[in-house]
């Protein structure tokens, strides 16, 4: 059996194209399915082992973004999902899908609850959509399994709204459950910081992305299904010269991780 | 019942909106503010229960860590802005359609409503009523679509304030009334122009006459029309005909018949059509040379034959009128309305970037006569229009440019573009034909009609003053646009329809009209469109132009199929008639006729116009001035130019690699900042095939020849294409052009309509020439004629009216295909002790240079703009675009970079702070022929030359390859960050530090 993945689309959701290529590169299955299709049978999402929320512009980012697609999963699809999360499966939410996943209370997951909103992404300092590569460190005490033998990452975020903010409680639990995965990085020393553009929305304690306990169910803001290609770097041609090209796109090795991880554990 | 929702930050919590608007108010008016507080406020107009409406303020309108929900607010002025009745709210929209069903698992009625305000609640002891009122009209709302509300504290303690909803409320009954064009001249131009027709005395003549037509009025009386209209037209039918026949939709200009006389040789020529003569019959010659065009200048885009799977399919259009007015609104729907157009050809593409070009007032102008709005208003609602729309609709940005000039500050230029791509088949047909065959049913897929855009194809065929009608703009909204694309590619693999073509300038009357010409008739039933409120006449349902709107043709079997599927992807769609081949244009409201046309009349029936043109070479002050003795400083200053510097923190706003396609992307460098000279993207994942994307704008040159303008914008965009791999067209390989007018035509066969007629005749020549010596077909284009400002100016207490027009403006566009992206090249240098070559040979040709701009201001505060403008010399360039091909497919370049605006000193330096290298360069080594100043050399913008860099190992074989072309090795990489440059008396002209530079260029436009 190959490992399953399901690509909710629709509403504005926009990355499905290179994330199914990455997924198909794998070896996985995977399906695009429409929001409304989904809804209308919850219970597809049985079939799969990875549910992969993907950025875009949902429902045009209106009134905040990913509060509406985040009122879907709670409202149409809540059993469903507990039932996914409780049968040891793989979420992973980026960009949009990151800002759903917070606000539909399926991430930080504290303590096996995964209803409650407890943080949320809100618009940058800078007031702006930017579109930057940012330099990413990995904490390697995190068990997030998507993120297993990554150091650090160099990707794209492309968001007006990815600054984290919670109360101080949340965020020291947080930090002291090692569930902060990523953290916006310093190019010079590789270590988190808080200074624009490094840090480009202003994020709290440089916070890029989480994962809940079981590091399973992981968000994140930057983009690592726009590097599948080592063409996609930024700098390819300096890194060319310099004969350090990577042989494949960076972003792919967290979906190996995805993917390995159901070969192993849940087929 | 009337709900108010208020929402703020908490306290703690960052507002960024306030503080933006803080920073605003005090840099545009030099106010002193404490604080700007800001409030999104959701108003609802609807029957909900009390639990329902803590649902809503909890689940939906409320971020619980960070908002809350206000109630009395402290300040000293207040100020609400929301959208006028009949202004898209797409908030508003959102919340009523999508957001509020998905939790309360019910729809809102029709008549329910939800819309959005913003409150700015400002703290100042400073400010006077009429200061406030300036912030809100000059810089939070936009009166043309925009309500504001401004109030003190104090009067607010006094009164309650009362909200209503924006609600249209329309009237009960339906008009149709008759034309009476039996009239004098002068009452049929007037009828022309009091209704916004822009149909000219000879076409009202032709109208009147087809109405009196005895054939027409026995046909009329047969199918039972009322007897007004058996011999007059209906409005609906007048307001059809002025529509189809739109200088926006015909393109009367392009297509006339021009008496051209050149005073310079002597010669006179009859010229049938400049878009025949020059554009599309020689790129059609050239494109079936080359065998790879699939479909040029007939369907909304043109369509090329990429590889065995793919077509590339392009389309660029302006929305300049619209920005004028309302930047936001105008840049939006100028975007997602482009995109409809590769969505509407052949069987429909799938977009996949976006590109733009705007031309604006300097950012930096003190002040602007009354009915204009800022240009740094304009450049930021512009920018912000075009930015939400491709961000939101997913299309990546791969190519955008700036340019300015104070004539732009009346008449802004927004050309948007977008390329698309479908297979070369689909379920086994050829994508790029379509058809729709007599029986096929008619239905209109998307967004509901409304007023808005009524006139939009007149509005924008004529002039703009301080009056122009403001119905003719209106907002884009992507996410229905975004819903309705995904759609329809879905449906269009099911092959559940036949024919599709985009609802744009000209509404229903278009879509339908240009598709009923496949089986030469139609019938169809206005009172089925859905609206989005009620009232409306029948013919403004008829030419609307609300956006988000497809019309397809659909088999009577698939109708059906293509409805469910709709429903199931929450698109609306609906059956107006069908097509039939009854050789008339016919349109019901009910079972009432509103319009019965001769399909031939409406589509031919327009007499072509003749026009005279009369060219007259312009003379201009040849600049006699010193050369600078600081050249640090005027490097500088160069650097600094509105033409020249850093455009990167809008650029950074777009998203310019969703999909993840990118491969060279917008910016380039060693910190991701500088400008590429073409980008380059995969169109397929997983192939090592890419598309590169670039243009070519230069309208200084313009005031001095047209001609030459044309040729030396077709080489930048060739040459920028050259410069990051690629290679010029054979049957190999892709490579096409689109052609974009803005033309400044404000009265025809004047003196100065002459002379402008004449500029556009040579621009033609000139596109018609370079194409055929470069062998680049075009295969889609654009013109844009009535540029052109009415400034009403009272000078000595006489009122004078003055036209301002835009230089004429043009666009080429080059897109050619990478076979390897593996082998491209970017501009930044990437090694010390790399080898600095210039290739091409430098003239002083400095007119209409940014140079002489600068040094004009500079000594007079006007802009010199000289007489020699570069040229191109085609069997020269070509040489060397062939040897470059040669050097860049053999892996020999690090970088290369062509000079454009700013000539080789700009260059040096961009190419320089770009890759973090220092350079030394010796300008006695940099081929010239000219008057031998530095100044010149460094600034003179002569075409098709190149700045690479080589690696000392490849300088032999390097230098093979170039052999037959005029290039000389000028320098070399250095670690050092230093430019340093040796004059022609060998001594350092310039000697300056990477980061001063840098900066330099970066603070003009910075944050």
């Amino acid at each position: 059996m190959k490992p399953r993945v399901l690509v909710p689309v629709g509403y504005g959701l926009n990355c499905e194209e290179e994330t199914v290529y990455i997924y198909r590169l794998l070896g996985a299955e995977v399906d695009k399915v429409h929001m409304n299709d989904l809804i209308e049978n919850p219970k597809i999402i049985r079939d799969y082992h990875i549910l992969d929320l993907i950025g875009g512009f949902v429902d045009g980012d209106h009134i905040a973004a990913g509060i509406i697609h985040a009122n879907r999963l709670r409202y149409d699809l809540e059993g469903e999902l507990q039932e996914f999360i409780q049968t040891d499966k793989l979420i992973i939410g980026i960009c949009n899908g990151f800002q759903t996943l917070v606000k539909a209370g399926l991430l930080p997951g504290f303590e096996g609850d995964y209803k409650s909103q407890r943080i949320t992404l809100i618009c940058n300092d800078s007031g702006k959509f930017e579109d930057r590569w940012v330099h990413l460190a990995v904490n390697r005490d995190s068990n997030c399994i998507w993120t297993k033998g990554i150091e650090k990452l160099y990707l794209p975020v492309r968001h007006g709204e990815g600054k984290i903010r919670s109360d101080p409680f949340v965020l020291d639990k947080l930090k002291q459950n090692d569930q902060i995965v990523l953290f916006y990085a310093s190019p010079v020393d590789g270590k988190p910081t808080m200074i624009y553009p490094h840090n480009p929305n202003g994020s709290d304690m440089a916070i890029a992305g989480i994962c809940d306990p079981t590091g399973r169910i992981f968000g994140l803001m930057p983009h690592r299904e726009a590097f599948w290609s080592p063409y996609n770097h930024p700098k390819w041609h300096r890194l060319k010269i310099a004969g350090k090209l990577p042989r494949e796109g960076p972003g792919i090795k967290l979906s190996r991780n995805g993917i390995e991880y159901v070969r192993e554990h849940l087929i | 019942m009337s709900f108010r929702i208020k929402v703020g930050s908490k306290p703690g919590e960052k507002d960024v909106l306030g503080e933006n608007t803080k920073k605003e108010i005090e840099s545009f008016f030099h106010f002193n503010i404490d604080s700007v507080v800001t409030r999104k406020v959701y108003s609802i107009d609807a029957t909900l229960s009390e639990k329902e409406l803590q649902l809503l303020e909890r689940d939906l309108f409320i971020d619980a860590i960070t908002e809350y929900l206000c109630e009395e607010d402290t300040f000293d002025w207040f100020i609400e802005v929301g959208y006028k009745p009949g202004v898209t709210d797409n908030v508003g929209s959102t919340s009523k359609n999508v957001a509020i069903p998905a939790i309360l698992h019910r729809k809102l009625k029709d008549d329910e409503s939800v819309w959005t305000t913003t409150q700015y609640l400002i703290n100042s002891e400073d400010l006077t009523e009429n200061d406030v009122e300036r912030i809100g009209i000059k810089l939070l709302a936009n009166p043309i679509i925009e309500d504001v509300k401004i109030v003190s504290y104090d009067q607010m303690k006094k009164e309650e304030l009362k909200f209503t909803s924006p609600k249209i409320k329309g009237k009960q009954d339906i008009n149709i009334n008759a034309y009476n064009l039996n009239v004098s001249d002068e009452e049929l131009i007037k009828i022309s122009t009091e209704g916004v027709l822009a149909l000219i005395l000879e076409e009202m003549k032709t109208i009147k006459e087809y109405f009196n037509k005895e054939d027409v009025i026995v046909e009329r009386k047969r199918i039972g029309m009322d007897e007004a209209f058996w011999d007059k037209p209906t409005d609906a039918e007048l307001e059809c005909l002025a529509q189809t026949w739109s200088e926006h939709c015909k393109h009367k200009i392009f297509n006339s018949i021009i008496h051209h006389k050149d005073e310079e040789t002597g010669k006179e020529e009859l010229i049938d059509s400049l878009f025949n003569t020059y554009i599309k019959n020689p790129s059609n010659k050239i494109g079936d040379e080359l065998g790879w065009v699939a479909s040029s200048f007939h369907d909304n885009a043109g369509a090329v034959k990429f590889n065995d799977r793919i077509l590339v399919v392009d389309k660029i259009e302006t929305h300049n009128s619209p920005s004028a007015l309302e930047p936001y609104g105008g840049a939006i729907t100028g975007i997602v309305g482009v995109n409809r157009d590769p969505m509407g050809t052949g069987k429909g593409a799938k977009l996949m970037f976006n590109v733009f070009g705007y031309c604006f007032g300097s950012p930096h102008t003190k002040e602007v006569p009354e009915g204009v709005l800022h240009p740094k208003r304009i450049r930021d609602g512009v920018h912000k229009g075009v930015i939400d729309g491709g961000n939101q609709s997913g299309i990546p940005l791969v190519s955008g440019w700036e340019f300015f000039d104070e004539r732009y500050t009346f008449r802004p230029i927004v050309y948007c573009g977008t390329i698309g791509v479908m297979p070369v088949e689909i379920n086994g047909e050829p994508s790029h034909l379509k058809k729709a065959d007599p029986g096929n049913v008619i239905i209109m897929v998307g967004g509901r009609v409304g007023k808005d855009g009524i006139h939009g194809a007149t509005f924008s065929s004529a002039e703009l003053d301080k009056e122009s009608p403001v119905q003719a703009v209106q907002i884009g909204d992507p996410i229905t646009q975004k819903k309705m694309s995904d759609f329809l590619l879905g449906a269009r693999d099911l092959d559940l329809y036949k024919c599709i073509t985009d609802n744009g300038a000209g509404g229903l009357s278009s879509s339908v009209g240009e598709m009923a010409r496949y089986c030469n008739g139609c019938k169809f039933d206005l009172k089925k469109v859905p609206l989005k409120y009620q009232g409306l006449d029948p013919w403004e349902i008829l030419v609307s132009e609300s956006q988000e709107r497809m019309t397809v043709a659909v088999e009577p079997e698939k109708v059906e199929q293509f409805l469910e599927l709709s429903k199931k992807r929450g698109v609306e769609s609906t059956i107006l008639g069908y097509f039939e081949n009854s050789g008339r244009f016919h349109v019901t409201y009910g079972d009432k006729t509103v319009a019965y046309l001769d399909m031939e009349f409406l589509h031919e029936g327009l007499p072509k116009m003749e026009l005279e043109a009369i060219w007259k070479r312009p003379i201009f002050e040849d600049p006699d001035f010193e050369q600078p003795k600081e050249m640090n400083k005027t490097l500088e200053v160069m650097l600094g130019r509105l033409n020249i510097c850093s455009k990167e923190e809008k650029l950074r706003q777009y998203d310019h690699e969703v999909k993840g396609l990118s491969v060279i992307k917008l910016l380039v460098g060693e910190e991701c900042d500088v400008p590429s000279d073409a980008t380059v993207s995969f169109l397929e994942y997983g192939s090592m095939e890419g598309l590169a994307v670039a243009e070519g704008k230069n309208p200084h040159y313009s005031e001095i020849d047209t001609y030459h303008m044309t040729a030396s914008i077709i080489d930048e965009a060739i040459r920028r294409i050259i410069a990051i791999g690629g290679k010029l067209p054979s049957k190999n390989t892709v490579f096409y052009g689109l052609d974009n007018f803005c033309w400044n035509i404000s009265t025809l066969n004047s003196e100065e309509g002459k002379f402008k007629l004449a500029q556009l005749v040579r621009a033609n020549k000139a596109l018609a020439d370079y194409c055929e010596a470069f062998k680049i077909p075009c295969i889609s284009g654009k013109d844009s004629m009535k540029n052109v400002w009415k400034l009403r100016e009272t000078v000595n207490g006489k009122k004078v009216e003055k036209i301002i027009s835009i230089p004429p403006t043009l666009m080429f566009s080059a897109r050619a295909k990478i076979n390897d992206i593996s082998k491209t090249v970017t501009m930044d240098v990437k090694k010390p002790g790399d080898l600095i070559y210039v290739i091409g040979l430098t003239f002083d040709e400095l007119g209409g240079s940014e140079y002489y701009s600068y040094i004009g201001e500079k000594l007079r505060g006007k802009r010199y703009i000289g007489n020699n403008v570069p040229k191109v010399d085609a069997e020269s360039a070509k040489k060397i675009y062939r040897s470059i091909s040669e050097a860049t497919g053999k892996e020999l370049l690090h970088s290369i970079h062509t000079p454009t605006i700013g000539g080789l000193g700009v260059a040096l330096a961009k190419k320089a702070f770009a890759g973090g290298y220092g350079m030394e360069v010796d300008l006695r080594k940099v081929p010239y022929d000219g008057k031998s100043r530095n100044d010149y050399v460094l600034f003179s913008q002569s075409n098709s030359r190149f700045i690479l860099t080589v690696p000392s190992e490849k300088k032999e074989e390097f230098e093979r390859i170039m052999r037959e072309n005029i290039y000389s090795q000028i320098g070399i990489v250095i670690q050092d960050t230093k430019l340093k440059i040796k004059g022609l008396d060998g001594n350092f002209l310039i000697d300056s530090d990477l980061d001063f530079l840098k900066k330099a260029w970066k603070n003009t436009l910075g944050n």
